[in-house]
């Protein structure tokens, strides 16, 4: 057993951490979110210069043969540096999934080009009726003479704006609600008949809504077996809930560190704040939830690679539901003991606890994920 | 980082079930599993075949005859202690006392006393809380006068556990006056044969006797029996209960409460169905074990820096104790609840091992259910003892955030 990251992890830590200092304090960032991209281009292409895009991929792609672990030390400084660029999107979600299923031409197409910095997907799985379940997919796929043609609707694809591509799943057979029956499938961003209507995010990130008409596309579109598509992408989704753990646990660490400077600092009846008890047993709180989500975030990163979907899938909600919940009394204490400076939007705390908020609603809230770990106990009949 | 056991600890993990399994005598681990009422011969009993397998005392160094086994493993053979239905050892002489004496006590105390410890030829308990000194121990009023080659120890030590069976207490008295109350405190270690001692029975709520007053008047108390230096004792008595509380986290001791409350949730029917089909029961279930999945990893995670940078527990130990009260509160809770009306019935009778049940009582009434309400009455007191969470809050705010 080993509970800590390794020399080369935390070199790559040390990396980021200054590159946040250097090139991404809170006042690029606020710059970054409001341009029409809603990121920092030029920072997409130094995280390709550092082999952040190329993390999780094998070796023979140009990959650099990363682990979910490397990934979680990547996502938590994301979280420190309230980072917007496309990388769980990406790299963990869509690129771990063209790296599990996608034939060996696709893979040698798509890859080396992420890897680089020059192509970004997206990964359109969920629709509205759905919520957050991913076997619920109304959106229709026929075939004809080995094309492909897809019409419905796709609903908050995460860094939508600026995908180059999108990883559609579509149903080729069964109903909606059947696990068998989704297909996978690589789509342009300018297909003819897709519509795409992108918006900010509560998180100063972008999302997008995706509308298919008719949408055309070839064989070598499709990604893995026809219909056979779900596992895949509850891999990839288990994957990249992984990640939004490390990031969320990035955040509760900044926004205790803030949080505790504050009670130092603030004065209020001639005393700082923090040596008021009510104040500070909320601040332990605080600090037993940080420990507890990290342990939580270190389950899920280990388990992220693995090929046992049951193993993995069981570990990684409930790690998404106890940093659902975990982030929601940090962020909440955080808010409230900054008392009025809590609710600006001049503070970095404020933006810290939305992007906490929205990781809780993004691929599963902790209920979700409670009721999904919560099934696993159910003895076998 | 890596959370999986290399081949040598899931040798260890084998050698210590197969030992278990060949060693642990039915009667005990029976009283263990239904939640009888078990002895001091049980407990003593199982510590002699431990010692006489050389694992008398799991968390000591070798060169005082413990395992010398690491964090990790210690860890395993708490586990599977527990899912045995193992008997826990006395923590007063083996984790409260033992490393205050290996760290502060001199040869001869060393010498005579650890032995006795691992060969369960002593049995200790703790004299710390008094009436009027509960989370502010260091008021604490028993005091101890120095006359020639004794102290005269003299007043009342209350919440004390298991000490109708002690050969032996270990005390917090005070032997000055002058400064902050925190400097006139003494470690003393006390023989229970001692004239002047009386031991008077506190009756828990669930009906049971597990803790004394213990009344002290004019105990004469040989000066060697000083742990340390006089006046020092509340630097011994922190260093004492950073050890306490690293042993609260109770990880090993939840995992088998929460596999037991899934066999409950299994057997006990609600609409003709198991109770564990339903979904709101199970989704409490899923809480507290998720809170588990994370205890054991932070306890594992603590105790595993602790030991790397070679330094002494520290208040970290705090997290482990406020979680893992809770975390075994919350099981027993849920498994009185998983009983329903079955929770009612109070047949004291029925904690003695020759309870062959109760007529008037149907077949419903399962034989793990008498224990399990004073279970989760005896149980509200892990939050209090040892420091409450209320003072382990104050501890991580002062002693990790610096507030």
């Amino acid at each position: 057993m080993e509970f800590n990251y390794s020399e080369e992890q935390l070199a790559l830590q040390d990396t980021l951490q200054r590159f946040i200092s250097r090139d991404y304090d809170f006042g690029k960032r606020r710059r970054f979110s409001a341009s029409p991209l809603g990121y920092s281009a030029e920072a997409w292409n130094q995280y390709a210069e550092l082999g952040l895009l190329a993390l999780p991929f094998p070796e023979e792609y140009g990959g650099l043969g990363g682990t979910g672990v490397d990934v979680m030390v990547v996502m938590e400084q994301f979280g420190q540096g309230l980072l917007l660029e496309p990388f769980l999107s990406t790299v963990v979600a869509c690129g771990g999934l063209v790296r599990d299923a996608a034939s060996d031409a696709l893979k040698q197409k798509l890859l080396p080009q992420i890897a680089a910095g020059k192509l970004k997907l997206s990964l359109a799985a969920y629709e509205a009726a759905g919520r957050y379940d991913l076997s619920y997919v109304a959106t229709a796929a026929s075939e004809s003479g080995g094309n492909w043609r897809l019409s419905g609707r796709k609903t908050v694809v995460l860094d939508g704006a600026s995908a180059d591509y999108f990883l559609v799943s579509a149903r080729s057979s069964g109903k909606v609600g059947d696990r068998d029956g989704i297909s996978l499938f690589l789509v342009p961003h300018d297909a003819t008949g897709l519509t795409i209507a992108a918006y900010p995010t509560q998180s100063g990130a972008r999302a997008a809504d995706l509308l298919l008409e008719d949408v055309a596309v070839g064989g070598e579109a499709l990604i893995g077996e026809p219909g056979r598509a779900l596992s895949l992408i509850e891999r990839a989704v288990d994957r990249a809930v992984a990640a939004l753990c490390a990031e969320a646990v990035g955040i509760i660490n900044a926004l205790n560190q803030a949080t505790l400077n504050y009670l130092k600092t603030r004065k209020q009846f001639g005393v700082a704040i923090g040596t008021f008890q009510a104040l500070k047993h909320k601040m332990a709180d605080m600090l037993i939830a940080a420990e507890q989500a990290r342990s939580m975030a270190i389950i899920a990163a280990v388990h992220a690679d693995s090929n046992d979907a049951a193993d993995r899938h069981r570990a990684v909600s409930a790690a998404k539901a106890y940093i659902g919940q975990a982030g929601r009394l940090v962020g909440q204490h955080a808010v409230q003991l900054h008392g009025g400076m809590g609710v600006v939007d001049e503070l970095i705390v404020s933006h810290y606890f939305k992007r906490l908020t929205m990781i809780d609603l993004s691929l599963g809230d902790a209920d979700y994920h409670l009721a999904s770990f919560s099934d696993t106990l159910r003895p076998a009949s | 980082m890596d959370l999986k056991y290399n081949s040598e600890e899931q040798k260890f993990r084998a050698e210590v079930r197969a030992f278990f399994d060949a060693e642990l005598p039915t009667d005990i681990r029976t009283k263990l599993q239904l939640g009888k009422r078990i002895s001091k011969d049980d407990m003593v009993r199982w510590q002699k075949i431990l010692f006489r397998r050389g694992w008398g005392a799991p968390n000591w160094p070798k060169s005082f005859g413990g395992t010398g086994w690491d964090i990790v493993q210690q860890h395993i053979f708490e586990e599977e202690r527990a899912d045995a239905c193992a008997p826990g050892q006395n923590p007063f002489s083996l984790k409260m006392l033992a490393p205050v004496m290996q760290t502060f006590g001199n040869a001869a105390q060393q010498e005579y006393f650890l032995p006795r410890i691992l060969s369960g030829e002593d049995w200790w308990c703790q004299g710390y809380s008094e009436p009027g000194s509960g989370s502010d121990l260091a008021s604490l009023r028993t005091s101890a006068v120095r006359q020639g080659d004794h102290y005269i120890v003299s007043g009342q030590k209350t919440w004390n556990t298991l000490g109708q069976y002690a050969d032996w207490i270990f005390c917090l008295v005070r032997t000055s006056t002058e400064g902050r109350q925190q400097q006139g405190i003494s470690f003393l270690l006390i023989d229970m044969k001692s004239p002047g001692i009386t031991v008077r029975p506190i009756i828990m709520l669930d009906g049971e006797h597990e803790i004394n007053d213990i009344f002290f008047d004019n105990v004469k108390v040989p000066v060697q029996n000083l742990i340390g230096e006089e006046n020092k004792g509340w630097t011994y008595a922190k260093f004492l209960l950073t050890h306490e509380r690293s042993g609260n986290a109770g990880v090993g001791i939840c995992k088998r409460a929460l596999k037991k409350l899934k066999e409950i949730a299994a057997e006990q029917m609600s609409n003709g169905r198991p109770l564990i089909e339903d979904s709101r029961f199970r989704d409490r279930i899923a809480q507290v074990e998720m809170e588990l999945m994370a205890l054991e990893i932070t306890n594992l995670r603590v105790l595993s820096a602790t030991a790397k940078e070679q330094r002494a527990l520290g208040p970290e130990v705090s997290v482990l104790k406020i979680k893992g009260s809770e975390i075994i509160q919350q099981l027993a809770e849920l498994k009185m609840h998983a009983l329903g009306h079955d929770a009612l019935p109070y047949v004291r009778e029925a904690l003695d091992m020759d309870w062959v049940g109760n007529p008037l009582l149907g077949a419903h009434y399962r034989s793990y259910a008498p224990p399990i309400s004073g279970q989760y009455f005896n149980q509200r007191k892990t939050t209090i003892y040892a420091g409450s969470t209320e003072i382990q809050k104050n501890i991580i705010s002062q002693m990790i955030l610096g507030l």
